[in-house]
């Protein structure tokens, strides 16, 4: 098999590459996976969109990706539902350091255009009435943010890829990457060896190991993040309600189910994905603080996934610095898939070697070498 | 033959002929059709609908029912509310 360009993974990074690439005319593209499609963090997560960051990096590639997704079902002339909700982030400061941090992130985010606001316990509770007024001081609230079903979205821009002559090749692992003089040969997968001298590395979770095939140091791992669900019942929550400090985030789906999770505290790099007692335990006491009435809501079903973390807590989209025609987008650092749009036309810019929608140093491995991260994430849960 | 829809997973309303349509377009896997139909995400999680649908996967894919792979059975085995937790964390 020839491939043009070869992706590894159909997580929603994977997918959205290829949709952009075939979009710009690109012929001959192969998306490969070792499991089904959304097999990796894509179809465990919690599936938030959410602009209300504390960098312009992460600010920046949330803004256009919400304003792709608003608009994703036309442009990819998908016939089902993706389920778009546009209700709003409702964050919760629990103390006085955090309500300064979220009057500086509004201050930044206002500048770069998103409508994020800072609101009085009160004003949280006219939005979220079932809001434990005792759990916090002042929110912040940005009604743009929301929510989509990450199946639907991967579907649609898997089918309008394969529509364009994408082939995508499921069950299958990638297992190493031929290197000579200095360029991709070719890649060898558990069926076939596959003629390439382009590799997107979309891996997720493996980014790192996939890095390795082809000798690139990716400052990444992977920790397990756990997550639930409810029963459905009647509409009662707009937003996404999250709390860093608090560690919970916690949404109704329009199936009316609620998914909330939480993270780990000191969790162990690694591969592992379970579900534990622990999380179950931590999650229930957590939501019944925040959002008491939610306690009466039966757990449905638990799971985790994998967070691929960078240093600084926002993604890596560039071009190996020193092999030519291998260019990575991993290290989402648990928020990969609102970004997935930005990084699918930044991903088909940097192969294509067109003028980038978004200043993409920012997102470039070699941050991490030369100046400093002076720049780290702390809105994560 | 019965011309109504046939539900085939109760807790999610889905039918029979919706499984069928997407196996026509190639979502074979019980994890794919899990993912676009919610059956198997139910109250029940799939404990009545699981046998019906992999027979639908082997018959479409000619293939045996002990060859087609079962869905993910994750905790919890029945639906226990939030304040139930919470509480024997306490005790
Ligand atoms: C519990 C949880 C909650 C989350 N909540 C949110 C949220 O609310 N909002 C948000 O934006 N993000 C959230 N995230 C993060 C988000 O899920 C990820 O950042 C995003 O899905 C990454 O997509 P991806 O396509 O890059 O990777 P993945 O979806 O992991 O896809 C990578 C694919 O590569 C394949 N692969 C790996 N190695 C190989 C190989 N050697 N050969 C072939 N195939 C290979 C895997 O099978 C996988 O399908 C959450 C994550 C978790 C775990």
């Amino acid at each position: 098999m020839i491939a043009n360009i070869l992706i590894i993974g159909s997580g929603i990074s994977g997918v959205a590459i290829a949709y952009h690439l075939a979009h710009k005319g690109v012929k001959d593209i192969v998306v490969i996976d070792q499991s089904y499609m959304t097999s990796g963090a894509t179809g465990r997560c919690g599936a938030g969109v959410r602009q209300q960051w504390a960098t312009k990096a992460n600010c920046m590639m949330a803004k256009r990706s919400i304003e792709f997704f608003h608009d994703a079902a036309t442009i990819l002339d998908y016939a089902d539902d993706i389920e778009f909700k546009q209700e709003g982030y409702l964050i919760l400061a629990t103390d006085q350091e955090e309500h300064e941090q979220f009057t500086h992130n509004v201050r930044l985010q206002n500048s770069l255009d998103i409508p994020s606001r800072q609101l009085s316990v009160s004003e949280a509770r006219n939005i979220v009435p079932h809001l434990n007024p005792e759990a916090f001081v002042s929110a912040t609230f940005c009604p743009t943010d929301g929510h989509l079903n990450p199946f639907k979205m991967t579907d649609a821009y898997y089918q309008a890829a394969k529509r364009l002559g994408v082939t995508f090749l499921f069950f299958e692992t990638v297992r190493s990457i031929s290197i000579e003089s200095g360029r991709i040969e070719k890649v060898i997968t558990s069926k076939r060896t596959i003629l390439t001298h382009h590799v997107v590395n979309a891996s997720g979770g493996y980014a790192c190991e996939v890095g390795k095939m082809a000798g690139i140091d990716i400052p990444v791992y992977s920790e397990n993040h756990e997550i639930l669900v409810t029963e459905p019942i009647e509409k009662i929550q707009g937003p996404m309600v999250m709390s860093f400090k608090k560690n919970i985030y916690c949404q109704q789906v329009p199936h009316g189910s609620f998914l909330m999770g939480r993270s780990t505290p000191d969790q162990v790099q690694g591969h592992d994905i379970s579900s534990s007692w622990q999380f179950l335990e931590a999650m229930a006491e957590t939501v019944c603080e925040i959002l008491p009435v939610i306690g009466k809501l039966r757990v449905v079903r638990q799971w985790g996934g994998s967070y691929n973390m960078s240093p600084d807590r926002q993604p890596i989209i560039c071009e190996a610095p020193n092999l030519q025609g291998y260019t990575m987008a991993c290290g989402f650092s648990g928020h990969g898939f609102m970004f997935a749009p930005m990084t699918g036309v930044l991903i088909s810019e940097i192969i294509l070697k067109e003028p980038p929608t978004l200043d993409v140093s920012l997102y470039h491995i070699d941050r991490f070498k030369k100046h400093m991260m002076d720049d780290i994430e702390k809105s994560v849960v | 033959m019965n011309k109504e829809p046939n539900i085939i997973c109760r807790c999610e309303d889905v039918t029979v002929e919706q499984v069928r349509e997407l196996l026509q377009k190639g979502y074979t896997h019980f994890e794919d059709l899990k993912r676009q139909l919610r059956v198997g995400m139910g109250p029940c999680q799939g404990q009545n609908c699981q046998e019906m649908i992999r027979r639908e996967i082997a018959t479409f894919l000619g293939v045996s029912i002990e060859d087609v792979p079962t869905h993910t059975v994750r905790p919890l085995i029945i639906g226990v509310p939030l304040e139930a937790i919470k509480a024997a964390k306490k005790r």
